[in-house]
């Protein structure tokens, strides 16, 4: 695929992403933080927010998995995994939290295990739409092109 | 220069900050691993020194207040601005903020909260705690352009007053007859943190009047 096509593809990637609430106007914030003293920001810092989700969501498997669920446990968690999932800009595992934490205050144990797999499923969607987004910009990279700001905004 | 004395800017008599300024040296409180490298990317690009602790009782054994060192020896710190996140368990950042603002040493250096949560009541806590201002999660670069902007203009007219006032004496010294409207800035206290306060918090409730 010709380098143009592939900028095209990156673009129209990324833009569907926005476009189906995957991501939300903090993700842009991230390219800005990137120059070249820092040149691999946004990927380390999404690495980090797998890292640190992949922590958190098996920490709340275990809490929620009690024989006697401690909300004062769980509630943390939640709270925790909306933050980062915010501050990157991961819209719908953050709208996901929300609920979660809605639940979490009634103690509707049920309830937290569906918003429990609700959350895992958008995390999973935006982690694999990242690695792929990664992915292309790589495949550019290493095809000679130059990625800008620009191709994440728009 | 003495601990908690925020750093100096040499102000040419035309008062032109774009004289060259120090960095500013921030502390960052924030429980989240993610959070720290956001906040440390947004500071860093901002042209500030920055450094990350994960908690409350971090930040007090950094600054020497967790009663353990004194604060004696501390003369390089040079802590120039504090941003905490709010919610962080043991120590909140309103516990952090209460405890930097009780040190005589310490409680001349800004500090400014963040929280993920809008909630009213406790911005208002804070800001009457003496915090200079409260950022919304997520931290955009924009807040952080405003707060440290807000910081050197604030350094900057502690220091124009500081020498304003010298020259008022000066000006007194040698002609008795001085104009009667010698500058008022001079008689406002810009270290009275309640004006601080007052600025920032209708500054935050114009903000947050506007539909969320």
């Amino acid at each position: 695929m010709e380098l143009g096509q592939m900028q095209k593809s990156l673009q129209d990637y990324t833009k569907s992403l926005f476009v189906e609430g995957i991501l939300d106007s903090q993700f842009l914030q991230l390219p800005q933080l990137q120059d070249e003293s820092n040149s691999d920001f946004v990927s380390q810092v999404v690495s980090l927010f797998f890292q640190d989700s992949d922590r958190i969501l098996n920490d709340l498997s275990l809490s929620l998995d009690q024989k006697v669920v401690d909300f004062e446990k769980v509630d943390p968690y939640v709270h925790q995994l909306k933050g980062s999932s915010s501050s990157i800009g991961a819209q719908r595992v953050k709208n996901a939290c929300v609920v979660f934490r809605s639940f979490c205050e009634q103690k509707n144990v049920e309830a937290c295990h569906r918003c429990l797999q609700q959350v895992k499923q958008e995390y999973y969607l935006v982690k694999n739409r990242l690695e792929t987004l990664f992915k292309l910009e790589q495949q550019i990279v290493a095809s000679g092109g130059m990625i800008s700001a620009m191709d994440l905004g728009f | 220069m003495a601990v908690g004395e925020v750093m100096r800017m040499d102000i040419p008599a035309g008062g032109d900050l774009s004289v060259t300024s120090p960095e500013l040296h921030v502390l960052a409180v924030d429980d989240s691993i993610v959070d720290r490298k956001v906040i440390e990317r947004l500071l860093r690009i901002s042209a500030c020194k920055v450094t990350t602790v994960e908690s409350g009782a971090m930040a007090l054994q950094y600054l020497g207040l967790d009663g353990d060192k004194g604060a004696s020896g501390l003369k390089d710190l040079k802590v120039n601005l504090i941003v905490t996140d709010y919610s962080m368990p043991g120590l909140t950042g309103y516990d952090l903020l209460k405890k930097i603002k009780e040190s005589s040493v310490f409680r001349e250096i800004p500090v400014v909260i963040m929280s993920s949560e809008n909630i009213l009541p406790r911005i208002e806590q804070c800001l009457r705690e003496g915090a200079e201002d409260f950022l919304l999660k997520p931290v955009k670069l924009a807040d952080v352009k405003r707060i440290k902007e807000l910081i050197m203009r604030n350094e900057a007219e502690d220091c124009k007053t500081l020498s304003h006032s010298n020259k008022r004496k000066l000006a007194e010294d040698i002609d008795d007859t001085a104009s009667s409207s010698s500058s008022s800035s001079s008689s406002s206290s810009l270290e009275d943190s309640s004006v601080k306060d007052f600025r920032s918090s209708k500054r935050m409730k114009s903000e947050l009047s506007s539909p969320l």
